[in-house]
């Protein structure tokens, strides 16, 4: 692996389901210890973008992951190099936590997968790093959603590689634990220098903790930059049909969303449907406006 | 120490499932010792116990048996004992590894058409063997009919899951099609076709249980080996995909492996039904869903389970001998009810 390498780089990606091409040639880099944020409406191609990466669909064109050639690579060196939490992770009924966080270790385990001591350390650490190791013995389906949803993100972190892919990861939580769970991801990257590729419908969170934003529509690259010139580009508009406000300041970039239609209807009076900061409420007021103009 | 973990490193699911499997060795032993000791002539278990550690190589032991309750136990009772443990336990981890790999509760042993096969093939060799044929090979077209129909199965629907199992119901449904029109062309022979697809465990010493004893080990090994691959496989092929491994070729081996086993206990001892379907699930309501603890209790509990339905079996109606098959399904499916109004009872 080369230390000077992109932690992910793809070349004229291109996929095909069902015959049609879904993905039009994809070309994107990727530094290591970046987060960037995949963002376009639904069917833009952001999932198979991110399950090409991973090694679930086939695909044509480069991948280089860490500087490896992901087609020379086995499936077990590709699954130590990225993880990948999906839209709706599978959680078997019955299973314990911490088996299912086991899981994660399988790329690390020998031939015949039996755990070791060390797995059993590394799984329930990335319990606690998610702050739910109380939980470890709990089967899966007594869990609620947010809990489910950070274990199955515990999975991926024991899964330890440098590279995380997340398909909308908070997209069966709430506001507050979608805040939380993004939260933990950012200061497990900061703290260990993960790279975060993570395909994101809420743009107000994808601005708030993407480095960057690429802005993906049927199957194509439209946009590509940080996030406040990314969610201000006239594109948004054609693609999301609503022209979001977009409101700048140190603790990142935030989204409002309005009723296209917003004079006399009820709640126009600064309500917002998609902002916040981590931590902290948003103030539209005190933040500087960008509007994209059309 | 962090929560969760004692102090040798193991999580406490890890230290229960290892006593559940001193618990399916005891329970291994009890059954054995049952086996041994009941029938027409009563031996002490104790000294049965005995007499059987003597065998054992550096073992010398006197359990205090006259020669012909010795020669009772050596050549009649422990080879029926043993072959009862390999075929209960080759149908019970066949089961949890069928479930396992289809993702399926319903599946069981049979479920790629392999009664079916076997009871084609057992019943053109006992045809034959009425009109002359040899009818010492009914075990051995069992087998073959058996792994002809699961390898049509596996040829016919090797595309998915889905139809790999619709494969197995039109491979079943040809070859029982088949298997009633014979049995209609030959009436007479319609009572010893039936008596063997109900199954019984009765030997004429050890040549079943070496025939199938190659066979239970190889296929032993390989579900044994991907016993963890099955729990992988759980989150679905994408994911299972994603955490390095090739889920096809998992399911393949495992699904050759189980049917082999399969084949060859139903060659050896017939149709017996409800094995692979009720240990499975009742080591899963009492020690947990993974398969790195299922697949090794199911072959314990297995064979426990159908040693001691054949001691119903061959003592309820003494002398006279009910199949194994009745046994299984009438002591099985109130059992395992009650296992499950147990755990409902525990979780409400």
């Amino acid at each position: 692996m080369n230390g000077n390498s992109p932690a992910l780089h793809c070349e004229n990606l291109r996929v095909r389901l069902d015959r049609r091409e879904v993905l039009h040639g994809v070309s994107l880099s990727v530094a290591a210890g970046e987060w960037l944020g995949l963002i376009g409406p639904n069917g833009s191609g952001k999932t198979t973008l991110l399950h090409a990466v991973a090694g679930i669909l086939r695909h044509e064109g480069r991948v280089l992951i860490s500087g490896e050639d992901a087609a020379q690579m086995r499936s077990r060196r590709r699954a130590r190099l990225v993880s990948l939490v999906t839209q709706n992770p599978v959680l078997p009924a019955g299973m314990s936590a911490v088996d299912y966080v086991l899981l994660g270790r399988t790329p690390h385990r020998g031939l015949s997968l039996a755990a070791g001591s060390e797995d059993y350390q590394k799984a329930l650490s990335a319990l606690e790093s998610l702050g739910v190791a109380e939980l470890a013995e709990r089967p899966l389906n007594k869990l609620s959603g947010g809990e489910r949803q950070r274990v199955a993100t515990a999975r991926a972190l024991a899964q330890d590689t440098p590279l995380l892919l997340l398909d909308e990861p908070t997209s069966s939580l709430d506001v507050g634990r979608q805040l939380e769970v993004l939260e933990l991801i950012d200061e497990m990257r900061r703290g260990n220098g993960l790279t975060v590729v993570s395909a994101l419908h809420d743009l107000s969170l994808a601005g708030q903790f993407a480095d960057r934003l690429m802005l993906l529509a049927d199957g194509r690259f439209e946009a590509d930059g940080r996030p406040a010139e990314v969610l201000s580009d006239p594109a948004i508009g054609s693609f999301y049909g609503t022209n979001p406000e977009v409101l700048t300041d140190d603790r990142g970039t935030a989204v409002v969303v309005r009723r296209s239609n917003a004079a006399g209807a009820p709640g126009t009076t600064g309500e917002t449907e998609q902002t916040g900061a981590p931590g902290a409420t948003a103030n539209p007021s005190q933040m500087r406006r960008e509007r994209p103009s059309q | 120490m962090k929560p969760g973990v004692n102090g040798v490193g193991l999580a406490p699911s890890r230290s229960r499932a290892l006593r559940w499997v001193c618990l399916g060795l005891l329970t291994i032993v009890l059954a054995a010792a049952a086996g041994a000791a009941v029938g027409p002539v009563s031996v002490n278990p104790w000294r049965a116990l005995l007499e059987i550690l003597d065998w054992l190589p550096f073992v010398s032991l006197d359990s205090g048996l006259n020669d012909t309750h010795a020669a009772i136990l050596r050549e009649l009772r422990i080879p029926r004992v043993v072959l009862g443990l390999l075929v209960g336990g080759m149908l019970g981890i066949s089961g949890a590894a069928y479930q396992g790999v289809f993702r399926n509760p319903l599946a069981d042993p049979y479920l790629l058409g392999i009664a079916a096969g076997a009871g084609l093939g057992a019943t053109l060799a006992i045809i034959a063997g009425a009109n002359g044929g040899a009818a010492y090979g009914v075990e051995a077209a069992a087998f073959l009919g058996a792994l002809a129909a699961v390898g049509t199965t596996v040829l016919l629907g090797s595309g998915s899951v889905a139809s790999l199992l619709l494969a197995g119901v039109a491979v079943a449904s040809f070859f029982t099609a088949v298997q009633t029109y014979l049995i209609q062309r030959e009436w007479e022979n319609f009572r010893e076709v039936y008596t063997w697809i109900l199954g019984r465990l009765s030997t004429s010493g050890w040549s079943e249980v070496l025939r199938l004893l190659p066979y239970a080990a190889a296929a032993t090994l390989v579900m044994m080996f991907f016993r963890n691959h099955l729990d992988v496989l759980s989150v679905g092929d994408d994911e299972a995909a994603t955490l390095g491994l090739r889920p096809r070729r998992i399911r393949i081996a495992v699904v050759l492996a189980a049917s082999l086993a399969t084949s060859a206990a139903v060659a050896t001892a017939g149709l017996i039904g409800f094995v692979g379907l009720i240990v499975p699930h009742g080591v899963r309501l009492l020690a947990g869903v993974s398969n790195r603890v299922v697949l090794p209790l199911s072959l314990l509990f297995g064979g426990a389970f159908l040693t001691l339905a054949d001691l119903l079996a061959r003592t309820l109606q003494s002398p006279a001998e009910l199949p194994i098959g009745v046994v299984t399904a009438f002591v099985g499916a109130p059992f395992f009810l009650a296992i499950l109004r147990s755990r409902i009872g525990r979780t409400a």
